[in-house]
């Protein structure tokens, strides 16, 4: 029987920009700067698109954590062929284990049998909310997914590992976590874009679930990485040879 | 109290990052455990206990461990979490696995990729693809963190920690290990090597990947890399790829060969001691990160580089 997949997005700075450290250390700036849904994040959602495409899937929510704009993200979502959205609305930094809290009230409502989540948003660089969100609801993982392979009962996942690749098998429901080569994700087209604004996206104040949002990491400083000195172009390799065995990295 | 390393490790040798991460585990000023936890992992405890500065070894073997899911291995890590301050792992794909979901089960936030220990509970970290270094303070009664390898030297040995079993926890038995397809390589692990030679969408096919960043490799006993065009176009295999994605390493010399320099390829590579970029586009981004460049054909460039070593 088809299943029902929700897929958590995050709205983040887009993946194109060179985002810049405020002088004063208090965080990057990101006043006019341009906001996407976060790459991994996408590559779920169409994961969930292949899947009820495949007649595997009744239907795709995607669901949202943060303030109003993140709205716009779910409907990119929706504009791509997810076919409604929950918004649960939080102001301020929510870390990856409010998150996985907020996404548990979320799930124990919509009763998934398979959630997607990317592997990691490109603005924390954390890697955690997947996994954290699996082990509260006590589920299986699939983390950093290259393929999906979904059956009646269970589902293999082969992952990207250190090494190469590893095939485990989850029993359904189960939380996967997308790697950059499980698929390439698919633009919306204008007719679809011009159709999600008709479709529902309800709206919840994570404030009502009863959940601690408080961050339990205080960031103390925000600096910009050690710059390096500007180098040289030489002119042969027999040069860069010299300039290597000078330097002591070459014998 | 003390702090509980896991250990990083294929089965039957001890991974370097491990040793790293000891470096790292140990500033945080208490002793240092270290868990070996698969099957059959009688060497990887000894090679453990032979580190310098570690108080125990504790070894949890069984068959359900063996190829360290998450599910069993963050069950056993929480039943072993009520005597330690802080639960520590290098940031391998293993480790990124497990951790997150002990952290949740301990209610405590993850500590992800260390680059520096400034305090029992305060932290520097890497975001936005390395572009912004927070510094994070935690207010959770339990440490747990994963550690980025490549910041930290490894310990040595001259180690030699007492080796004592734990019980391994039941497996729940909702998810299996099927498969595995592991690259076979001779040459130095990237993730820990000291030269790396990483190719990227110039080179053009797999078979010029081949032909040309191979042999400069194997000439500087040097481990292969690639960026993420190189290996999205079939030229390299997955888990060479280097970058924010993939895997982030800091040898002495990095060779950058028709590598653009995308901001998510930077954030694997740009704490590499002496970078080398060959590509034909003086402006192109790895140039500003270039401590030396040659400008030109990479077709020439890399056949005469191989040849002047």
């Amino acid at each position: 029987m088809p299943i029902k997949i929700l897929v958590a997005v995050k709205r983040v700075v887009d993946t194109n920009v060179k985002v810049r450290v405020k002088p004063d250390g208090s965080g990057v700036d990101l006043a006019n700067v341009k906001m996407s849904m976060n790459p991994f994040c996408e590559i779920a959602v169409e994961e969930a698109l292949r899947l009820r495409e495949a007649g595997k899937a009744s239907e795709v929510v995607v669901v949202s954590i943060g303030p109003a704009q993140a709205a716009e993200t779910i409907r990119t979502g929706l504009a791509m062929g997810a076919d409604r959205g929950v918004h649960v609305k939080a102001e301020g930094r929510i870390e990856p284990l409010a998150v996985a809290k907020l996404l548990k009230a979320v799930i124990d409502r919509e009763a998934p049998g398979l959630v997607i989540l990317g592997k990691q948003a490109i603005d924390d660089d954390l890697n955690q909310t997947g996994q954290m969100l699996a082990a509260l609801l006590d589920w299986p993982q699939g983390t950093f997914a290259s393929k999906v392979a979904l059956g009646d009962a269970d589902v293999d996942v082969t992952r990207e590992v250190d090494g190469g690749l590893e095939t485990v098998r989850l029993g359904l429901p189960a939380v996967v976590t997308t790697d950059l080569r499980l698929n390439e994700p698919r633009y919306a087209s204008l007719p679809n874009i011009m159709k999600a604004k008709k479709k529902p996206i309800e709206e919840i104040d994570a404030q009502t679930l009863g959940i601690d949002l408080a961050p339990r990491h205080t960031v103390l400083k925000t600096a910009e990485p050690a710059a390096r000195k500007g180098g040289v172009t030489l002119g042969s390799p027999a040069e860069l040879v010299g300039k290597l065995k000078e330097t002591g990295v070459l014998a | 109290m003390t702090t509980l390393l896991v250990a990083e490790h294929d089965g039957r040798t001890l991974n370097e990052a491990t040793a790293r991460a000891l470096a790292a585990a140990a500033k945080l000023g208490a002793p240092v455990d270290i868990l070996v936890a698969g099957e059959g992992v009688g060497a990887v405890a000894e090679a453990a206990a032979a580190l310098a500065g570690v108080a125990r070894v504790r070894v949890a073997d069984a068959p359900a461990l063996a190829h360290l899911r998450a599910e069993p291995l963050s069950a056993l890590l929480v039943g072993l979490a009520a005597a330690y301050d802080a639960i520590v792992a290098p940031a391998t794909s293993t480790m990124k696995n497990a951790l997150p979901r002990v952290a949740a089960l301990l209610d405590v936030m993850q500590v992800s990729e260390a680059t520096a220990i400034l305090g029992p509970d305060t932290f520097e970290r890497p975001t936005y693809a390395g572009n912004a270094i927070e510094t994070v303070k935690t207010r959770d009664p339990k440490l747990v963190m994963t550690i980025r390898a490549s910041a930290f030297a490894p310990v040595g040995a001259g180690g030699a920690a007492p080796v004592e079993p734990v019980a391994p926890p039941a497996d729940a038995g909702r998810s299996a290990f099927v498969s595995a397809e592991l690259s076979a390589s001779e040459r130095p692990e990237l993730a820990s090597a000291r030269i790396v030679v990483s190719g990227g969408r110039a080179l053009g096919s797999a078979e010029n990947f081949r032909a040309l960043i191979e042999p400069l490799a194997d000439a500087l006993g040097a481990a292969v890399g690639a960026s993420r065009a190189a290996v999205d176009a079939g030229y390299a295999p997955n888990d060479f790829q280097v970058g924010q994605t993939g895997k982030v390493v800091a040898p002495d010399l990095y060779v950058a060969v028709g590598i653009s320099g995308a901001i998510q390829h930077l954030a694997g590579m740009k704490d590499s001691k002496v970078i080398v970029a060959i590509n034909k586009d003086p402006e192109a981004p790895i140039m500003q990160v270039a401590d030396y460049a040659l400008v030109g054909d990479l077709f020439e460039l890399v056949p005469a580089l191989k040849a002047a070593l």
